[in-house]
Order: C-alpha cells, then structure tokens, then sequence
C-alpha cells in the first residue's frame, strides 16, 4: 500500500471534488466534513510519501505502467516531498478554518467553492509531485482556473483584479509551455530527468533556442508567482478575495511557482547551465533586492490590512529568487526551507486577518485596536507570525532567514544581505505598529471613523474553527523552528546531488 | 498601456525570432523532436502494445492517460468555475444595467424544421466520432463538443428552457461527475487490483481478451467518459454564459 | 535573397511568431476587455501552431495506420470484423509485443545500449507481418495530443474569462478598463 502513497496525495482531494460538487447540490451541510476529511488523507498520504522519501531516496512512480519517457512519471525527491506536505497541511488548516465564512460570503454557492477549493489544492500538489514538464504545465492550469473563479466569487473589485490575474496568469503559462516548447524541439522530450540527461549528452547548452526556453520559462514563472516589476495583479487579488480564497491563496500558490522555478534550474536545466553558463547571478539578484525593497516600501504605505500583507509576500518572492540566484549550496538550502516556513507565516497572519475580518468587518489596521483585551488567544497565535515574518528566533522564519543570509555572505552578495535585513527591519516596524494599536488602542488624532465602533464592544475571542488552525499554524511554526536541523539535513539531502559546493564559482 | 504594448512586443518577438535561426527546418524528418526514439516508439509501437491504429489516442488515452484525466479536469473546472461566478440562484434579481430585450417571438417554421432534421443527425454523428476514435480521427473531446453542440443547436433554435427540458442543471452537473467517475474508475480499479494508477493492462481481470485487449478496450471507456464530461459542460458554459447566470431566457 | 529563403525553410515558425505577437499586443495594449479575450485566443492559438509545425514532416502522412498495416495483411477485415482480425494474429502480435515490451523497457534504461538489439526485432516482427511501419511515414503523434490538451485549456480559460467580464459587465455595466477603473476611484 504504501508504494501507492504518491498517487493518493492527489486522489483523494481530486475525486473529493468531484463528489463535492454532486453531494453538495442536495447537502450543503456535507461539503464541509468532506472536504476535510479528503484532504487529511492527503496529508497522511503525502507524510507517508516524505517517509519514504527520506529513508530510501527519491520515489519514480510510473503512470500507467509506462515506463518513462513513454508515460508520464511523478518524481519525488527531498524537494517535492517537503512541499507537498506543507500543501496539504497548509490546505488542511484552511479548510477547518472556512467553515464559517464560505457560507458567509458565498451563499447558495458553498458546494462549487469547496470543490473549486479542492481542484485548487489538487492542482497544485500535480505540481509539486509530477516529473513531467508538459503535465506540469496542465496542473498549472488547473490551479490557474480555480484560483481565478476562487478570486472572481468575491466583491465587485475581486472581479476586476480577477480579470487582470487571468490575463497576467494566461501570459505566464503560455511562456511556460513555450518554454516546453523549445526544450521538446531541441531534445524530443519531455520528461525532465530525460531533458536534462539528452541537454547533456547532446551538449545543447550553447544553443540559442535552449537560452530562449530557461527565458521564457523562468520570465513564464515569474509572472505566476509575481516577481517585483510582474507583481501588478498579485494585491488586488489577495485582498478582495473571500477570506478563504487569500487564505489558501497567499501562502500556497506563488510558494508552488518557486518551487517550480528551483525544480526548473536545479532539475531540468542544471545549476552548471542556469548558475555558470549564463552567469547572470548579479543581475537577477540585484532584481530581487528591488523586489525586496519595493514590496516592503509598498507594504508600509498601506492601511488596509490584508493589503500589507499582500506586498509583503511580495518582499518574500523577493527573498526566494535573489536566495535561489545566489547559486550557493547555503543560499539555495535558505530558499528551500524559506518556501516551507513562509508558507506557515503567510498562513498564519493571513488567518489572523480574516478573523479579524471576520469579527470585526473591517478591513483597515485600525480594527485591531484593543485586540489583546478582546481576543488574547487569537493575539498570541498574530505575535507568533509577526515573529517569524520579522524573524525572531526561535521561530520558524529566524532559521530560514540564518540561512538565506549567510547563503548571501558565502557568495559575496552583499546588497541581497542588506536588502534583506533592512525588509526585516521594515516588517519590525509594521508588526510592532500593528502590536501597538492592538495593546495601546492607539487612535490617530483625526479620529479615524471607520463606523465599526459599536461592533468593538461586542468582539470576542474567535470561534474554535477559527482559533485552531491559527493556533496549530503558530505551533508548527515554533516546531519547524526547533527542528530545523532534521528540516535542513533533508533539504542538503536533495541538494547534494547537484554538487553545487563545485558548481559556483 | 500602447508604448508599453509595443516594447513589450518588440522584445519577445526578438528573442523569439533569435532562436527561430536555430530551429531544424520546417518539415524535416531528421529533426531531433520527430528523429527520437520517444516519437518513434508512440509510431512504431503502438498497434503492438495497445492494437489502436490511431496513434494520437493511443497517446492521449493511454501513455499520457494521466494528463488527459486532468485535461478532462480543467473542463470540469472551467464548468464549476463558471456556475460559481455568474449562476444567480433564487427568484431572478434584476441587474443594475438590464440587458437588452430580444424579439421573443415563436421561432419561425423554417428554422425549426431544419433543427428537428439536423439535431438527431449531429447526435448520430457525435457518437459515430466518440466510438470510432480507435481508427480515425476522433475520441472523446472532438464527440463531445459535437454532442454539446446539438444540445446548444436546441437552445439556439428554440429557446434555453426547451433545452433545459432534456437537460436540466442538475442532470447535466451529474453527467460530467459521471464522465469524471468513469475516467478515474478506471484508474482506482487498478489501484484495487495491484497496480499503479491507471495501468490497464491489468483491467483484463473484468474485461475480456488478454492485457493488451484491456487497454483496448479500457481506452474506449476513458474516452465514453471524456465524452460525458464534455457534452455536458460545454451545455453548461453556454447556457449559463447565454443567460447570464440565471438559467431563464438565453440568447 | 538569404532572409527570404530562411523565411521559406521555416514558413511556419515565422508565421506563429507574427501571430503571436498580435496576440501578446492585444493582451497588454487594448482597453477593451473582450478584445483582450481574443487576443489571448490568438496567443494560445499561436503557441498551438507552433507545436504542430514541430510534428510535420516532408512526406509523411497523418498518425494513423493504413488498415493493412493495422490489421496485418487482412485486406478484407472491415471495422465491423475487427474482433475477428484480432483473434486470428493475437498469437504472432502477443508474442511479438511481449519481447518488443521488453526490449523497449531494457531501451528505456539502458538507452542506445540495446539500439541494434530493438532494430533487428522490428525486421524480425516486420517479416511475418509482411507490413512495414516507418517512422519517417508518420507525423509525430506527440505534438497532437500535446495540443489537444492545450486546446482545452484555452477553451475552459476562455470560457472563465467571459465568465468574469459578464460580471464585470453586470456590476460596472462597462467592458472598458479605464472606465471601470474610473468607476472603483470615484465611486468607492
């Protein structure tokens, strides 16, 4: 049984959905328990999966009993393992969350949201554990499609930065199968271990069309996961969604694209190609510190909550790119576990908003105000992901950034060190301000009305369904933290087959 | 938005005809995409392995069956997709800006005589596509849309709720559940069998004939699911696109 | 005279970059939120162009077998006498596709180790099927279904994307962007 885990990953919410979508016609009520009872066998199945994967190395599981390049495979290794487990946990958590406001804000509509939910999670574990660059492309649009509907459900503005995703979104995917394209006409293949062997051996490196394939697929991929001067559609969408669509939305899709992007530099065409062929590492890092610069600027001039939050993911894309283009073995380890512990965090103050959303009804930071009196617990799991964000040990995010940082120092990158601590030093000043209002209720002097005030009086502690994955999230944010030495032997474990300790310069 | 249109243009264009110098010519048999032994195992191969003459579903239904399950997916999701953002349940809401009023008169006898001969004729030809996929070109997608079709046809011709009579919204979102169910049924009778997902060859425990048989005749199912499930959204875009959501008038 | 002859080896390719480029250019410049909808057709529709001039080649025909090739030598087998086809070489063709099968794997992992091996079984199963199947006849079957799914997908991104600007259209009652935009400033 537990050489089939792979294929239950993805079986169990894929085929939920479909049930979702037929049950939930008749009974609203079942959607719920449905979903999440799918997605916690996805997650025993993706745990079992990264068991294996850590005992006995990477898993080739053959679709259809074709051996590949004939077939499709899934090919998991350390890296897909790791991320598909933080998917669907990450996936879990939203889902017990939903349970009150997706028939809030979506009535009559409950049944397709959760199965559009499940298609979305499906498709993106289809990314994480496939080997097959052409069903890469299909599960991306997967994801694409329910993400845009996802987004399109909510308010009139939702629609507007909906439209705008699909186009951006609709740009992204067409390079990436361009991309693909021009990799099958140079090699005749389209499985990636295959691509990569074939570059080698028939020394297609110096080929133009293979240097306009990593183009378009990496420009492809960063459209997706919105890298800085590409960002346009990301805040919009993520703040006018319905708090569950940002929910999963914000730590899970773009994390999904930079997983992409490493498995495409790192797998498919070689850190030997991306890192030392083309040598554009300065470039591409002094790209990502704007990135990092920028978001964080942007994040500042907000005073919608959930807005921050938006240009702060991304400041982080910003860290993952610039860590991934440091080419060196700690840099790449750092945006690895980065991917994996942003995602917790990026949940974590995400939940924390849309309680808050929830509770209050507004959306400005000025909500907060006397938090700790109202909501204590809901605070202490808030002060947890602002930690990390921030990075203060011995939270997960400290680890992650220790890694990235000194991934930047062994390369000599030092304005990505810098961009990276001042990011940190900008999300200090956010949190505390966001504390400060929460602890002091601190109003500002104009008297901002945001007629809310008698609803405040009314505000208490959040209800279980809301409080407990935000309280696990902030828990498995700490466990990550303390374990992180295990977290990083598994991650060197992948990376240690590229030999990128040679491979830099 | 045009300065940025133009630059943004002129750039992928360059790059792109960059490496268009360094494309094999058009046509050319030696060149490494068909010249390998990935494209000449799916030609050589296939009437050994599966006894489907037409290679493309041979491809499609089997070596890359996995994609085309989810290939059948993105269908299904566009439909939920679509039912999720306009469909307006309940009694109809009047929108802020109405559309519109079209000539609803009694649709004249010409065009109604032409449906009543044309539509049995499109279904016919929509199943002979769907069932002859094995030998010429054809399968589930090309059917279903055809089988769709007629389906759109009807509603074109006379009005959506006479199309909804054949097919109503509950029926056609349990036809393409059922499309999806035959597809991955397929595969999770593998799965209970022993082997991995998808893999036919052992499906001969329920099917007639020897393993390749299975696969045989395995892909004709997959495709009569592929078929259900397109049918039935591409019924579903139209008619929730044509009436805006509410399921009443249609174009 | 060069560039002409280099525009006429590779017609297609030039061809899909044009449109692609009008497409891309709609997505990005246009106002209209329709007319950006049909650019993106066009892009897709570009990038599907592109893929099936990969699978062309001189000569050869679409990826179906001829009926003697399928059938091995049973001129008169119609579609309806498939089954009977089948029975009477399921022995040659079983025994066939086994070792075929296996050599293919062995292929698969071993790669041009065993190209000889595989060669000389292909002649041997060709013999006493007295029908030859050559790769060069054949368009690349690959690229079809390749593009089959991406049909797909540009139908259902289609179908969402009108989806969406009926919405807008109901909500704002304009599928202008700088009006809509205008609207969401002034009227929030």
């Amino acid at each position: 049984m537990t050489e089939q885990a792979p294929i239950f990953i993805l079986l169990f919410p894929f085929l939920t959905a479909v049930i979702v979508a037929l049950v939930g016609l008749r009974h609203k009520s079942l959607s719920w328990p449905l979903t999440l009872v799918s997605l916690g066998a996805s997650v025993c199945a993706s745990l079992s999966t990264l068991a294996q994967v850590v005992e006995h190395g990477p898993i080739r599981y053959k679709l259809g009993g074709w051996s590949p390049p004939f077939g499709i495979e899934f090919h998991i290794d350390g890296l897909s393992a790791l991320v598909a487990v933080t998917v669907s946990v990450v996936a879990l958590l939203t889902a017990i969350y939903s349970k009150d406001n997706v028939d809030a804000e979506t009535p009559d509509k409950s049944s397709q949201y959760y199965s559009l939910f499940l298609l979305l999670v499906s498709g993106l574990l289809g990314i994480v554990i496939t080997g097959d660059a052409f069903n890469l492309y299909v599960m991306l649009e997967v994801a694409a499609l329910t993400s845009y509907a996802l987004i399109a459900m909510g308010n009139k503005r939702a629609s507007l930065a909906a439209f705008k995703y699909l186009i951006m979104g609709t740009i992204g995917a067409s390079f990436y199968l361009l991309g693909v394209g021009y990799l099958y006409i140079k090699t005749g293949s389209l499985n990636m271990l295959d691509i990569r062997e074939i570059l080698e051996t028939a020394g297609l490196f110096n080929s133009p069309t293979i240097l306009v394939a990593f183009i378009l697929i990496t420009v492809g991929v960063w459209i997706k996961m919105a890298f800085f001067p590409l960002h346009s559609w990301l805040p919009n969408c993520y703040a006018f969604a319905p708090t569950t669509s940002s929910n999963i939305m914000a730590p899970l899709v773009t994390k999904v694209m930079i997983y992409v992007m490493v498995r495409m530099v790192l797998t498919v065409f070689g850190p030997n190609y991306a890192f030392e062929i083309l040598d554009w590492e300065n470039i591409v890092v002094w790209l990502a510190v704007i990135a990092i610069l920028a978001g964080s600027i942007g994040a500042l001039a907000q005073k919608d909550l959930r807005k921050m939050l938006t240009f702060l993911i991304i400041a982080e894309v910003g860290y993952m790119v610039g860590g991934l283009w440091l080419a060196d073995e700690t840099g790449i380890t750092g945006t690895i576990f980065h991917i994996i512990s942003d995602a917790f965090m990026t949940l974590c103050v995400f939940l924390f908003a849309g309680i808050v959303f929830a509770k209050t009804g507004a959306r400005d930071i000025y909500a907060l105000e006397g938090m700790f009196k109202k909501m204590p617990l809901t605070m202490v799991g808030f002060l947890v992901g602002a930690f990390s964000l921030i990075g203060i040990p011995p939270t997960a995010g400290f680890f992650s950034k220790w890694y990235l940082v000194q991934g930047g120092i062994n390369s000599g990158n030092w304005e990505y060190v810098v961009a990276l601590l001042i990011s940190s030093l900008i999300n200090a000043v956010l949190f505390f301000r966001l504390i400060e209002i929460a602890y002091f209720g601190k109003k500002p002097a104009e008297g901002h009305d945001h007629h809310h005030g008698d609803d405040h009086a009314k505000v208490s502690e959040a209800s279980f369904t809301m409080l407990l994955p935000l309280l696990s999230t902030a828990a498995i944010l700490i466990v990550i933290g303390l374990y992180n030495k295990e977290l990083v032997s598994v991650i060197q474990d992948f990376l240690s087959q590229f030999n990128l300790a040679t491979s830099i310069r | 938005m045009k300065i940025l249109g133009i630059i943004t243009v002129i750039i992928t264009g360059f790059l792109l005809l960059q490496a268009e110098r360094d494309f094999p010519d058009w046509g050319d048999a030696a060149s490494p995409a068909s010249d390998n032994r990935l494209s000449q195992h799916y030609i050589t191969e296939t009437i050994n392995e599966t006894r489907v003459s037409n290679m493309v579903t041979a491809v499609l239904a089997d070596y890359r069956g996995y994609d085309t399950m989810f290939e059948t997916v993105v269908i299904f999701t566009a439909g939920i997709a679509i039912i999720g953002i306009l469909r307006v349940y309940g009694p109809s809401t009047k929108l802020e800006h109405p559309e519109p009023t079209l000539d609803t008169e009694k649709p004249d006898l010409i065009i109604e005589t032409t449906c009543r001969l044309l539509i049995p004729i499109i279904q016919l030809f929509a199943l002979y596509v769907i069932a002859h996929g094995h030998y010429s070109p054809g399968g589930g997608f090309q059917g279903g849309v055809i089988f769709g079709a007629a389906f759109i046809l009807l509603a074109l011709a006379r009005d959506l709720q006479t199309a909804q009579k054949w097919v109503p919204e509950n029926r056609v979102l349990n036809l393409a559940a059922i499309g999806i169910f035959i597809y991955a049924g397929h595969g999770v009778l593998s799965l209970i069998f022993g082997e991995n997902f998808l893999d036919y060859s052992i499906l001969t425990k329920v099917l007639p004939g020897d393993a390749i048989d299975a696969r045989y005749h395995s892909m004709l199912g997959v495709e009569i699911g592929v078929a259900f499930t397109v049918t039935a959204i591409m019924f579903s875009i139209y008619s929730n696109l044509a009436s805006n959501g509410k399921m009443e008038e249609g174009i | 005279m060069e560039l002409l002859q280099s525009i006429a080896d590779s017609f297609n390719y030039w061809i899909y970059i044009i449109l692609m480029m009008i497409g891309l250019y709609a997505l990005v410049a246009k106002n209209n939120l329709v007319k950006k909808l049909i650019g993106m057709s066009i892009f897709q529709t570009a990038i599907i162009l592109f893929y099936v001039s990969i699978g062309y080649k001189d000569g050869a025909t679409i990826p179906i077998l001829y009926e003697h090739q399928a059938h091995h030598g049973h001129h008169d087998a119609g579609h309806g006498d498939a089954e009977d086809a089948h029975h009477d070489v399921e022995h040659a063709v079983e025994e066939a596709a086994k070792e075929i099968h296996a050599v293919a794997e062995d292929h698969a992992d071993g790669h041009d180790a065993h190209a000889d091996d595989h060669d000389t079984l292909v002649d041997s199963h060709d013999a006493h099927t007295s029908s030859a199947i050559h790769a060069e006849d054949f368009a690349n079957p690959l690229v079809h279904v390749l593009m089959l799914t991406a049909i797909v997908v540009g139908v259902a991104t289609l179908g969402v994307g009108l989806a969406i600007t009926q919405k807008l259209y109901g909500e704002f009652g304009s599928i202008e962007e700088s009006e809509i935009i205008e609207q969401i400033r002034t009227g929030k």
